[in-house]
């Protein structure tokens, strides 16, 4: 075995170990309790089910997908600018501040549905609630790593004629590169949970109308394939975003 | 002649947690074109804020800060400096690192791109002369803390400064590597020829390589006394434990002794 084969081999085999239990528990404890399947169906039994079902549910997790991804792309854009603005002005930081943290407290399942009143029922809500969960962890990020330039290179900066905003292009923006990488891995996940979470109440399509159907027809089998398709989609969106950290800040891991 | 840099009479206070703090009171002193000074003293006795004020990024309470004769009001674009941590940007390598005031002071900002050859000449000259020569292309995080510390100090004299200003530049450093260093930033200063301000508060440092020592007292700070350095140049290791550079330790050592047994600051 070659050592690259080996060091491949090690970062892998734990967590595949771990997902491999997880559903061996799953499946033998249902078995030796007999579980009702209307309870809680082996995954097995939701395998078996998402095969049978897949024609349905690849057009609903791909519309949860484009939603997501739309959603997203506005609080990157937005994240990315009112961070700039808050950790570049200490005076923006305190305007603005409580706000965001006042409208991060809501819970946006709250707010489906004041946007059914404003929207309709149908792609909008899904868009907007994968916005609003997923901004402010960008906008937090990119506010502290501009920030937290250390004062002795702000010094050097000054000293030399800098302004403000060079420090901000020369320093601060790339050093906030990081925390905005970092940032957008967990906040690809949360918009992809408000997408779902807009899907269940107000939605026509989307793999969290696909899972209110099933259950209202107590299709319980049909619930866990979503339940388990939503899983794959949402550790595959973040290992997507991890990779793309690594190879965008590599001098943030010095080599590790 | 006029001095280089001057303080006469500065005095400053600032308020930490309503408080107001006295950190230099009546400093005077003059620094000739392309002396190599130091100022020591035990911490806390404003040996900082005296850079802070020559480079203009703090304005005194009372009295006047001149350079060349005029007055500092603002941020001196003549001004390098380096500081006890290298403080690179970790995302630029050591050449990169180097160019950066480059890309911010004028007149060198606005031909950055047109004269970007001569400039990286520039700073591999000064690299070669730090002897790192061979790590231009590498990032800080592959470098050591000394290596680190002479880009730093490259940085600091890319633009051609008059000026160079060091705030413990080696004090993070061990022993070994710091009196390598010393040695560094001589040939460095004696090729490039500016005036340097230095503050340290190990006093063989001090006495290695400037051409005068200004000794203060704690806060508020003040200088209590000047020593001339009437040493050859340069300056070897070997030197360190000759007589006439001990003597000249002693002297200043006894003086800061003096200076830390009378609580008052002591007289100028």
């Amino acid at each position: 075995m070659t050592e690259a084969v080996r060091a491949r081999l090690q970062s892998i085999l734990p967590p595949a170990v771990t997902i491999a239990l997880f559903f061996a528990v799953w499946e033998v404890g249902c078995l030796v309790f007999s579980v009702d399947e209307f309870v809680l169906p082996r995954p097995t039994v939701a395998l078996a089910s998402y095969f049978k079902w897949q024609s349905a549910i690849w057009p609903n997790a791909l519309q949860t997908l484009m939603t997501t991804l739309v959603g997203f792309g506005m609080a990157i854009g937005a994240g990315v600018a009112l961070g700039a603005v808050i950790g570049y002005s200490s005076l923006m930081y305190r305007a603005l501040y409580p706000v965001l943290i006042a409208f991060n407290s809501i819970p946006k399942a709250a707010l489906v549905p004041v946007f059914v009143i404003w929207f309709g029922i149908g792609t909008v809500p899904a868009i907007l609630i994968a916005f609003l969960i997923s901004f402010f962890p960008i906008a937090v990020n990119v506010a502290t790593g501009i920030a937290t330039v250390e004062p002795e290179l702000r010094d050097v900066l000054r000293s030399l004629g800098a302004s403000q905003f060079d420090i901000f292009k020369k320093v601060g923006f790339p050093r906030a590169a990081p925390y905005f990488f970092a940032s957008l891995k967990v906040a690809v996940t949360l918009a992809f949970v408000g997408s779902v979470i807009a899907e269940l109440g107000a939605a026509n399509s989307g793999i969290g109308n696909l899972m209110v159907i099933a259950s209202s027809r107590f299709e319980v089998s049909l619930v866990f394939a979503g339940l388990l398709v939503v899983a794959a989609m949402g550790v595959a969106l973040y290992a997507v975003f991890a990779l793309l950290e690594r190879r965008m800040v590599a001098w943030a891991y010095r080599g590790r | 002649m006029t001095p280089c840099v001057e303080l006469r009479d500065v005095s400053l206070v600032y308020t930490s947690d309503g408080h107001a703090v006295h950190a230099l009171e009546g400093v005077s002193l003059s620094i000739p074109r392309g002396a190599f000074v130091s100022i020591a003293g035990p911490s806390g006795c404003g040996k900082t804020t005296i850079l802070r004020l020559v480079s203009g990024l703090m304005p005194a309470t009372k009295g006047q800060v001149l350079i060349d004769g005029q007055l500092v009001t603002g941020p001196q674009k003549r001004v390098g400096m380096a500081f006890q941590n290298a403080s690179l940007l970790p995302w630029r390598t050591a050449l990169q690192n180097v160019l950066l005031p480059l890309e911010v002071v004028q007149p060198h900002r606005s031909q950055f791109q047109a004269r970007r050859k001569e400039y990286e000449a520039e700073a591999y000259r000064l690299l070669q002369i730090v002897g790192l020569d061979g790590f231009a292309h590498k990032p800080p995080y592959q470098l050591s803390g000394g290596m680190q510390q002479r880009v730093a100090l490259c940085r600091a004299l890319v633009h051609k400064p008059e000026i160079l200003l060091l705030d413990e530049p080696f004090a993070a450093l061990d022993a070994f590597t710091r009196e390598e260093l010393w040695g560094v930033l001589q040939s460095l200063w004696m090729t490039q020829r500016c005036t340097v301000i230095m503050v340290t508060h190990d006093l063989r440092e001090a006495v290695f390589l400037s051409d005068r020592v200004f000794v203060m007292s704690s806060r508020p700070g003040r200088i209590v006394s000047q020593v001339e350095i009437d040493l050859p140049r340069p300056r070897t290791l070997a030197d360190t434990f000759r007589p006439g550079f001990v003597e000249y330790v002693h002297a200043i050592y006894d003086r800061i002794g003096e200076v830390r047994s009378t609580p008052t600051g002591g007289n100028a």
